[in-house]
C-alpha cells in the first residue's frame, strides 16, 4: 500500500509570532501598517501564501527552502500542529483538520528540534509513545528493543535523556517517530546539526524505511541532502512554491545549467551585451553595479573569453566563481538569492 | 475518545509522579503540616489560641493542601512543557483529540489533590493530638464537596499553566497563590470577616473560600460555616468556568 499526501491552496497567516520550535528563524519581519501613528502595529505574517502540491504514496518527498521559506508550517499543518489559515491538507483519505485522529494514526513526526519528553528514560520514551498508539506491552518492549539497537542506543537506554548529547536527542526522536510504523514519516531539517557520519547513517535509515512502502517527507535547506534522498522536490520561498519536479527535472530547467558568477570594477548595458554574446551562453543578468550572473553551457571554457571579453571593452575582472548544475543554481536563478543568505 | 490512548497518557503521569513521589510530596504537604503544627499543636497548646481552634483549622488546612496539590500537579508540568523544549509535543501528536489530553491533566491533577486532602486528615490529626472532632456522618456531602475542590484545583491549573511563562512562576505563587491561601478562609471562618464588610463580600470570588467552608461543613458541622447549597453551587460554577477556560487556553497552546 503507501499513503499519499494533497495539499490544496494552503495559506498560514500567524497573528501573533508563531512558537519558537514550529518555524524556527523567520526571516521576514511582520508587515507594517499603513499608518504608523494610529492604530497600533498589528502583527501579521504570511507564512504561506496559496501553496499547492501533491506527494505520491512511497515516494521520498522534498521540501527545500531557506529559514523562514515556510517548510515548518507546512509540515506543522500536516501533522495537525499548526491550523491553516484557509485551504486543505489530506493524508491518504483523511483531510488533517477534518479527522485529525485517524491523520494522526498515520503519521510519524521528526521535530525539527527535538521535543523529547524530559521526565522519562529513552527506553520509556518509546514503550510510552507505542502505549499513545495502543500497542500492547509485549509488542512494545520489542519494537523498542529493536529501535535502540538499530539506533546505537541500547547502552542508555535506562538514562534520563535529558543528559543525551543532541545527536542521540534526533536519533531517538526518529526511533520514536518509528515507533507506532507510521505510512507517512515527516522529519523537519533532520539532519541541522548532525556530524557527518551520523547524517550518513540518517540518509540510510531514512532510505531503508522508504523501502518498506513508506512515503517520507522531509524538509532541508541542503542541496545535496535534496538531491541524495529525494524522488521529487518542491522548492518553496516566502511561502509559495517556486518549482517543483525530480531533481533531474529541476536541473534541467537551470538555463544552460552552468553559472558563472563574475564580479567586475564596475559593469554596463554594454558589458552585458558583449557577454551574452560569447558561446554557450544561455542568459546574462546583473544583480547589482559589480556582478554578472551568467548561464551557460559550459563553466571553465568560457572563462578565456570572459577575460578577453572584459580587457577588450576596459572593465577589470576581479573574482570568479563557477557553479555547477546543482539545486543551488536553480534556486538562485528563481530568487536571485543564495539558499544560505 | 480513545480509551486506550488516555488510559496510556494517565499511565505516563503516573509513572512520573512515582519517580518524583518524596518531593512531590514535600512540595505539597510540607507547608500545610508545618502550619497545622504550630497553629494547631503549638498555639492551642501554649494558650494563645483556643483548643476549639483545632477543629476549625483541619478543613481549612486539608482546602489548601488539595488546592495547592491540584493546580501545581496540573500547572507546574504544563509550564516546562509548553517551553521552548515543546516536551508535550509527542502526546499532542497521540491519536486522541487533543482536548482530552487536557482533560486527562485533569484527571491527574483532580487524583493528586483527592489523595493530598485524604492524606492531610489522619496526618493534621495526628500532629494536633486531642482535641480535633471530625464529623464522619456525611460521607456524599463530604465526598462531593472534595470532587469539586480537586476539579477547581486541577481546571484551575489547567488555565494556570496554559498562561503563565515559566520566568513568571515566581510571580504566580506570589499574585496568585499566596493572596489566595491568606484570603481563602482556610486559618478563620468566614463569618469571622464579618468585622470587615468590604472583605467579607470580596473574598467571594476567591474558590478556596468555597473549598475551605464546604470541607468545614462537611467535617465539622458544629464550627459556624458557609449553606452548603450554596457551597456546592459556587464550586460547581467555579469549576465550569475554570474547566471552559482552562480548556480554551489549552486550546491555544497546543495549536498554532
Amino acid at each position: 500500500m503507501g499513503i499519499g499526501i494533497r495539499i490544496e491552496n494552503l495559506r498560514k497567516v500567524y497573528a501573533t509570532p508563531p512558537p519558537a520550535a514550529g518555524g524556527a528563524g523567520f526571516s521576514f519581519g511582520p508587515a507594517r501598517s499603513g499608518n504608523k501613528e494610529k492604530a497600533p502595529k498589528k502583527f501579521e505574517l504570511v507564512a504561506l501564501d496559496g501553496v499547492s502540491f501533491e506527494i505520491r504514496a512511497g515516494e521520498v518527498f522534498g521540501l527545500l527552502g531557506p529559514n523562514g521559506a515556510g517548510k515548518s508550517t507546512t509540515i506543522g499543518i500536516l501533522t495537525t500542529r499548526t491550523q491553516p489559515t484557509s485551504g486543505r491538507a489530506i493524508i491518504g483519505e483523511y483531510d488533517v483538520w477534518q479527522e485529525q485522529v485517524k491523520a494522526k494514526r498515520l503519521i510519524g513526526v521528526v521535530p525539527q528540534r527535538p521535543n523529547l519528553d524530559f521526565a522519562l528514560t529513552a527506553r520509556e520514551i518509546l514503550t510510552f509513545h507505542g502505549a499513545y498508539f495502543g500497542q500492547g506491552a509485549r509488542e512494545r518492549e520489542r519494537r523498542a528493543d529493536e529501535l535502540l539497537e538499530k539506533f546505537k542506543l541500547t547502552d542508555r537506554a535506562t538514562h534520563m535523556v535529558r543528559t543525551f548529547s543532541g545527536g542521540m536527542m534526533q536519533r531517538l526522536s526518529i526511533a520514536r517517530a518509528m515507533m507506532h510504523d507510521p505510512e507517512v514519516l515527516f522529519l523537519d531539517e533532520p539532519s541541522a546539526g548532525l556530524d557527518p557520519q551520523t547524517r550518513l547513517l540518517l540518509w540510510e535509515i531514512i532510505r531503508d524505511y522508504n523501502r518498506l512502502g513508506k512515503t517520507i517527507v522531509l524538509t532541508t535547506h541542503y542541496m545535496d541532502e535534496a538531491d541524495a534522498l529525494c524522488d521529487r522536490l518542491a522548492i518553496i520561498d516566502h511561502g509559495r512554491i517556486i518549482s517543483h519536479g525530480t531533481p533531474a527535472e529541476l536541473k534541467a530547467a537551470i538555463p544552460g545549467g552552468y553559472l558563472l558568477r563574475l564580479r567586475f570594477d564596475h559593469v554596463t548595458e554594454e558589458l552585458l551585451a558583449e557577454l551574452k554574446t560569447l558561446p554557450g551562453v544561455t542568459e546574462v543578468r546583473s544583480p547589482d553595479q559589480t556582478s554578472v550572473d551568467v548561464y551557460a553551457d559550459r563553466g571553465g571554457k568560457l572563462i578565456g573569453p570572459i577575460v578577453s571579453t572584459a580587457q577588450a571593452a576596459g572593465f577589470e575582472l576581479r573574482d570568479v566563481h563557477i557553479a555547477e548544475p546543482s539545486l543551488e543554481t536553480l534556486f538562485l536563478h528563481h530568487t536571485g538569492r543564495s539558499l544560505r543568505d | 475518545m480513545n480509551w486506550k490512548t488516555f488510559y496510556a497518557l494517565l499511565a505516563r503521569d503516573g509513572h512520573v509522579l512515582r519517580r518524583n513521589l518524596l518531593p512531590t510530596l514535600l512540595q505539597n504537604l510540607l507547608q500545610p503540616l508545618l502550619f497545622t503544627f504550630v497553629f494547631g499543636k503549638v498555639m492551642t497548646t501554649s494558650g494563645l489560641m483556643p483548643a476549639g481552634y483545632k477543629s476549625m483549622l483541619l478543613p481549612g488546612v486539608m482546602a489548601i493542601s488539595m488546592v495547592m496539590a491540584g493546580v501545581q500537579a496540573v500547572a507546574m508540568p504544563l509550564i516546562t512543557e509548553f517551553q521552548f523544549t515543546r516536551e508535550i509535543e509527542d502526546r499532542l501528536l497521540a491519536p486522541i483529540e487533543i482536548g482530552w489530553l487536557a482533560v486527562e491533566k485533569i484527571v491527574a491533577g483532580m487524583i493528586q489533590a483527592m489523595v493530598a486532602g485524604l492524606v492531610v486528615i489522619p496526618a493534621a490529626w495526628l500532629i494536633m493530638g486531642s482535641g480535633v472532632k471530625l464529623d464522619f456522618s456525611k460521607p456524599f456531602e463530604f465526598l462531593l464537596v472534595a470532587l469539586l475542590v480537586a476539579l477547581f484545583s486541577s481546571a484551575g491549573g489547567l488555565a494556570l499553566g496554559c498562561s503563565v511563562g515559566q520566568t513568571q512562576i515566581g510571580l504566580m505563587f506570589s499574585l496568585v497563590l499566596a493572596p489566595m491561601m491568606m484570603f481563602g478562609c482556610a486559618y478563620y471562618p468566614w463569618s469571622a470577616l464579618e468585622a470587615f464588610p468590604i472583605l467579607h463580600i470580596a473574598v467571594l470570588v476567591n474558590p478556596l473560600v468555597y473549598a475551605s467552608e464546604g470541607l468545614r461543613g462537611a467535617l465539622v458541622p458544629q464550627v459556624p460555616h458557609m449553606n452548603t447549597l450554596m457551597v456546592i453551587g459556587a464550586l460547581a460554577l467555579i469549576d465550569l468556568g475554570l474547566l471552559f477556560l482552562g480548556l480554551r487556553k489549552f486550546h491555544q497552546k497546543a495549536v498554532s
